[in-house]
């Protein structure tokens, strides 16, 4: 119950830049013709940002059905990545359930949040950040495309930024106590800025591709010693 | 014709769900291979760090708003405040300098 109260706690932030990003693409969800049902319903099914805003896009465009597969797979597949690393944070004896349940739930930032569990990650804890940040993630879709442009711009700008300064609180603190992650960091910042602005390569690609050869550059350059005093 | 927006959600949620959830179901053992373990060691804080930047000058209204907050969110990271409060700390950043800007 400890874990499940913590994980609320934890969630908060998460939840309050998911609606920021969820109200925002709602917008493009009532561009693209969804009702604040529908909008609820895929935020509610499919927790994913990235995805989300490129699937509203392709709906806008009317792609046939297997066309929204793979636009799917492409805007999400940092989550097999994910995937497998969340994998390692689960108890190899915790029940299958809490696998199939974390699977459905595997976003950024409740990654983020079960990596940052040592040894494991307790399944309840993530359970209680999912319990408050998903329905923010739901209702703000739908609360997005009902009423659009009525929050001041200003107000949306500011929001739009709580979700990376979640992100900067989780990766930042492990880096100033291990310069080799700080010297990652200080990679991906350059190759990104890079990338997103001298290539015709997605935001989604961008993400693919730095992730697949910075962490393998890592793995090459820093091997970690402690083997036996696994963190 | 309009395709069936129902249908579009179905085939997302499928599609989305076997991406998230194989690898999680597939592999319960602890990876023996040592680059394997290194590298899924690094991937978290490699793919958070390629999504925040240039993305956090992109979102907000004014780029220069967005360094900033970036900046300020990582001193604030460094000194530990936790989650909440960078987080807090990184928006009204941003809602003050565009106010002034």
């Amino acid at each position: 119950m400890d874990s499940f109260k913590r994980g609320i706690k934890d969630g908060l932030p998460i939840g309050f830049g998911y609606f920021a990003v969820a109200f925002s693409l709602g917008i493009i969800a009532a561009q693209a013709g969804l009702t604040p049902f529908q909008g609820f319903l895929t935020s509610l099914l499919v927790n994913a940002s990235a995805g989300e805003n490129a699937a509203f896009i392709a709906i806008k465009e009317n792609v046939p059905y297997f066309q929204m597969a793979i636009i799917t797979i492409v805007s999400n597949i940092r989550y097999i990545l994910m995937s497998f690393a969340l994998s390692q944070k689960i108890h190899p004896k915790a029940s299958m359930i809490h696998r199939l349940l974390l699977g459905f739930f595997l976003t950024d930032e409740y990654f983020a949040l079960a990596v940052s569990q040592d040894p494991y990650c307790d399944p309840m804890y993530s359970y209680g950040a999912i319990c408050f940040a998903a329905p923010c993630w739901a209702i703000g879709t739908a609360l997005g495309i009902l009423m659009g442009n009525i929050l001041p711009i200003r107000i949306v700008s500011a929001l739009s930024v709580a979700l990376y300064g979640m992100f900067l609180a989780i990766i930042i603190p492990p880096a100033s106590k291990n310069r080799h992650i700080a010297i990652l960091i200080i990679i991906c910042f350059v190759s990104s800025f890079l990338l997103s602005r001298f290539s015709a390569l997605s935001e989604s690609m961008i993400t693919i591709v730095l992730t697949i050869a910075v962490s393998s550059l890592g793995a090459v350059l820093f091997p970690r010693k402690d083997e036996t005093n696994e963190k | 014709m309009k395709n069936n927006i129902y249908i579009y959600i179905l085939v997302m949620t499928v599609t989305v769900y076997l991406v998230r959830v194989l690898p999680l179901t597939l592999i319960r053992r602890q990876i023996k291979s040592r680059f394997i373990r290194d590298f899924l060691y690094y991937v978290p804080y490699v793919t958070l760090s390629v999504m925040t930047f240039p993305a956090i000058i992109d979102v907000t209204e004014n780029p220069i708003s967005g360094l900033i907050a970036l900046l300020v969110g990582i001193y604030a990271a460094y000194k530990e405040m936790g989650l909440f409060k960078v987080t807090l700390i990184c928006c009204f950043t941003v809602l003050i300098l565009e106010f002034l800007i």
